[in-house]
């Protein structure tokens, strides 16, 4: 078998170099005619002498017949043995002349017989392809060729690259031809010297190829000890190479470098040596791309930041302003929430094509349903239980639960779908794969503004100044004439209209389900417990750390744990700092 | 017995009846029988009592030293999951994966060998101690952080949520080792009895009415004289009594920590009957929902919270079987009509009408 597969190379090189000198000249063609008729031979001895004779042959058509071959589509007609490749349409096969390819005729199937091929049949094809398609027009197929020849480093073939390679004009083409040609020759059947060469030039490529036939040389414990140095070397220049990658490197070379790397180091047949050093590598760029997503997580930790400021301002106002705990204030996002879907389901009903306006519509929407449902509330339930604090939190907490379950009778338990406006969707890629979203960065600037235009209100108008007043003392302001039950109304209105602007907010980034306050409503009590009752700033601060806090730990501990952490951690400072960050003053000092 | 009075022993012998009524009636009469007590009557029963010892826990520290503690839910999961060790560690070799000590979960995710902190579960002796220190230390060390630092009111109300928030994620993870999502289940027997035997589940029956009057008891007795009067006095105006040299912080901590106990006997008591505990058990919403039972019970009456606790779960096991839609619409309501139209619950009411008649009736004499 060697021994003819030998002499089939040989032909092929003959070949070769005699295309160089005359191509398709007369012999060829017959050469070409005999291996047909061994083709339709019945046995697999005299199949296979065909494909090395037509391989041998040159012609043109033989690739495009060895490829047909192999799936299965050339047959012979049973009268004359002439040969086909067939295309099946039912029972007839429609029959195209293997050298010119134009369709010579149809014929019923019993009239052919298929040309069979056996698995040493294939093999023998493909390196038969290969060494053919060194030569082809194609360029494509010529890389492909010499990427095949790459993995199979079959020595026989040598002869044959190295004269494909001689004739090569494409520079991309000829480093293939290098690389597959160094693979052969750091082969075990090359002389020392030979492969000393062959690992220099391998050490060129980055190629997982490469560094595998070096690994193997290195940890060949019979090659000759110049080889296995050389081979070392070789890795060790790979190596640097690498260094010098990952110094640029980032995100997405980094990346894909690491899945090379990975495969590297997965090869079972990669010798210790560089699965070592592939691990090591891998490592590094683990490190770094760990930077990014540190970086991503100080993003994300503003953003959640900027979530819970924006739950919590409503709920400063409520509780720091006016000594109310307000139990419901989660279900102020939530109306908020929904307020954004049905705003949503109209725009999408009516106007399709102002969408992008839908969220511009729906935060005063959200703001003015969520405001009238507290001015109620504090209207109903709350102005009757003013200086009775616990009283407060029961009767709200019920409110929390109508409310839950109107939403879930009128929207139903699942998740409703609000939408995404173009201009908020996307996300800005930094490198390490570290996405920022932009519905991320409008919501940070939003909660900014929010803050503000609270903070405006409260010092620059009438209302804000009634309510200051009214915070301070109660008695006085009403002997100043401020009608304080009103102002309370105000407040909670505004309390709760803020919260019903969080809705919309997170409407964008979390699912609007009827337990969507209560997934916040804990975090911003301890914001406002965190950053100290009734001041704005500290609520902003206390927001801030806490979510920065929070997805810093989340990598550490997953999410679960992180959060229990900084719950408990509160609770520790709680008592160390009662007040909070920020000490409060006012009437809520004497809850 | 000077300390109870007439309306605590009428509790008590109306609890020995109703207790030892539904198991008479369950063992001895016949399933045939229109007075026979169903098996799952008697189940319901039991559970109900172990409520009825939470609310009294809670009536304990919100009714006499104002400590509106949302997080007694945590004490009475901690008593339970202490309970269900016990019970996991009494099935041996009959679970599913048939390990002689893992219990099936543990097998499942592939754990080698027993957490440090189940051992010793395997016994009694150990375990039932355990459930009751459990959640006594836990509160000890909250109040210890809480009451020194005098944080008080909607703040501790606040904080006590967050801790049984924390608690419940921690027990939602598996490498907890409690479980997880899933808790403890699949027990089978108790003190080498089946759980699911008709002599166990009236000796659970019986045993958490005995609880409940313990806890009554040790309640009452608590609340009446000198110390109660020093609680009730931190309740009404904690400054003051300070200021007249008491230490508030050192009473409530200790309230506290008997309440927590409680707590904790009551979900160790729950476990066996309901066969599971799992981390919903931590949820804030179900720690509220005990509150409201006071509330509607009346807070501090003691007895009122114990009835409270049976009716508004029985309304939720009517409720929740006939019209799940309406259950939370008529919670909600029951909030926050209690504290607005009830403050004082159905006993306070009751009581203060009687006042009211009897004043009139004097007038008028």
């Amino acid at each position: 078998m060697a021994v003819r597969n030998a002499i089939f190379r040989l032909i092929l090189v003959l070949f070769a170099a005699g295309a160089c000198l005359a191509p398709g000249g007369g012999s060829a063609s017959e050469g070409f005619e005999a291996a047909l008729v061994l083709l339709t031979g019945k046995s697999a001895k005299k199949r296979m002498a065909g494909v090395e004779a037509l391989a041998a042959s040159g012609h043109p058509a033989a690739a495009s017949m060895l490829s047909a071959m192999v799936d299965g589509k050339l047959y012979y007609r049973k009268e004359d043995g002439r040969l086909f490749v067939v295309a099946k349409r039912g029972r007839e096969f429609d029959l195209f002349d293997p050298m010119s390819g134009e369709q010579a005729g149809s014929a019923r199937s019993k009239a052919l017989k298929k040309v069979k091929v056996n698995n040493r049949l294939r093999r023998a094809i493909r390196t038969a392809l290969a060494g053919l398609n060194l030569t082809h027009p194609d360029r494509a197929k010529r890389l492909d060729a010499a990427a095949g020849l790459l993995k199979s480093a079959d020595p026989g073939l040598r002869p044959l690259l190295a004269a494909a390679f001689d004739r090569e004009a494409d520079a991309d083409v000829r480093a293939a031809m290098e690389l597959a040609l160094a693979a052969v020759d750091i082969g075990r059947d090359s002389p020392p010297s030979v492969r000393v060469a062959a690992a220099g030039r391998l050490g060129a490529s980055e190629a997982p190829e490469a560094r595998a036939l070096l690994g193997r040389v290195v940890g060949d414990a019979q090659a000759d000890p110049a080889v296995r140095e050389a081979a070392r070397a070789a890795l060790e220049e790979i190596e640097n190479r690498l260094e010098l990658y990952r110094q640029f490197g980032a995100g997405f070379p980094g990346i894909s470098l690491g899945s090379v790397l990975l495969l590297a180091a997965g090869g079972a047949n990669a010798a210790p040596a560089v699965r070592e050093a592939a691990r090591a590598a891998l490592e590094e760029i683990e490190n770094r791309l760990e930077l990014y997503r540190q970086f991503g997580a100080v993003f994300q930790g503003i953003s959640l930041g900027s979530v819970l400021l924006l739950a919590a301002v409503g709920l400063a106002i409520t509780f720091g302003v006016m000594g109310v705990i307000n139990m419901a204030h989660g279900e102020m996002v939530m109306v908020g929430a929904y307020a954004t879907f049905v705003v949503q389901e109209l725009f999408r009903t009516f106007a399709p094509e102002l969408f992008g306006l839908s969220l511009a519509v729906a935060v005063p929407v959200a703001f003015l349903a969520a405001a009238g449902l507290g001015a109620g509330l504090e209207r109903s339930v709350i102005r009757w239980l003013y200086g009775r604090p616990l009283e407060t939190l029961l009767a709200t907490w019920g409110v929390s639960l109508v409310l839950r379950q109107a939403v879930r009778s009128i929207f139903g338990p699942t998740n409703r779908e609000v939408g995404n406006p173009e201009w908020m969707s996307g996300a800005v890629e930094l490198a390490g794969g570290v996405a920022i979203t932009y519905n991320r960065i409008w919501i940070i600037l939003f909660s900014l503004a929010v803050l503000a235009a609270v903070m405006a209100v409260i010092r620059y108008t009438t209302f804000g100044l009634e309510m200051r007043a009214v915070t301070q003392n109660r008695p006085m302001a009403n002997a100043m004439g401020i009608r304080s039950r009103n102002v309370d109304c105000m407040t909670f209105a505004l309390g709760s209209g803020v919260a019903g602007m969080a809705g919309v907010a997170l409407s964008q980034i979390d699912n609007v389900s009827p337990n969507l306050g209560q997934a916040y409503i804990v975090d911003s009590f301890m914001v406002i417990v965190f950053g100290g009752v009734g001041n704005l700033w500290g609520v902003l601060v206390g927001a801030m750390s806490l979510g920065i806090v929070n997805k810093f730990i989340e990598p550490f501990s997953g999410a679960v744990l992180g959060k229990i952490v900084v719950l408990v951690a509160l609770i520790l400072f709680i008592q160390r700092r009662p007040q909070g960050l920020f000490a409060m003053r006012g009437r809520a000092a004497e809850l | 017995m000077g300390w109870l009075d007439l309306k605590g022993r009428i509790f008590l012998v109306a609890l020995a009846v109703l207790a030892g009524g539904a198991v008479a009636l369950n063992l001895s009469l016949p399933e045939s029988s229109a007075l026979h007590v169903p098996n799952y009557m008697v189940g319901l029963i039991g559970k109900y009592l172990c409520f009825a010892l939470l609310a009294l826990s809670v009536d304990l520290v919100w009714g006499f030293a104002g400590i509106l503690s949302l997080g007694h839910g945590a004490f009475f999961a901690l008593g339970g999951y202490a309970m269900g060790m016990h019970l996991m560690r009494q099935i041996g070799e009959r679970g599913v994966y048939g390990h002689p000590v893992l219990p099936d979960f543990m097998v499942f995710l592939d754990w080698k060998e027993l957490p440090w902190y189940w051992h010793g579960f395997d016994s009694a002796w150990f375990a039932l101690p355990m459930c009751l220190a459990v959640p006594g230390a836990l509160a000890f060390l909250f109040g210890w952080l809480t009451f020194r630092s005098r944080v008080t009111g909607v703040y501790l109300s606040i904080i006590s949520q967050a801790m049984t928030f924390a608690l419940m994620l921690a027990f939602f993870r598996n490498d907890m080792g409690f479980g997880g999502n899933n808790g403890l289940t699949d027990f089978k027997d108790l003190f080498g009895h089946d759980l699911k035997g008709a002599g166990m589940r009236a000796g659970l029956l019986l045993a958490s009415a005995a609880a409940l009057a313990g806890g009554y008891l040790l309640c009452r007795w608590m609340t009446v004289g000198k110390f109660g009067r020093v609680l009730v006095a931190v309740r009404d105006a904690e400054q003051r009594t300070r200021f007249l040299g008491y230490r508030p912080e050192h009473y409530k901590i200790l309230v506290f920590t008997v309440s927590a106990m409680m707590a904790g006997a009551a979900g160790a008591l729950y476990v066996p009957q309901v066969g599971i505990i799992n981390p919903s058990e931590f949820s804030p919403a179900n720690s509220i929902e005990i509150v409201i039972w006071v509330a509607v019970g009346g807070r501090g009456t003691l007895i009122g919270a114990a009835l409270g606790a049976v009716l508004v779960n029985y309304a939720k096991t009517f409720l929740t079987g006939a019209a799940p839609e309406m259950w939370l619409f008529v919670l909600g309501g029951l909030f926050i009509a209690v504290t607005l139209f009830v403050p004082k619950g159905v006993l306070g009411e009751i009581a203060s009408l009687r006042v009211r008649w009897q004043a009139r009736r004097g007038s008028d004499g």
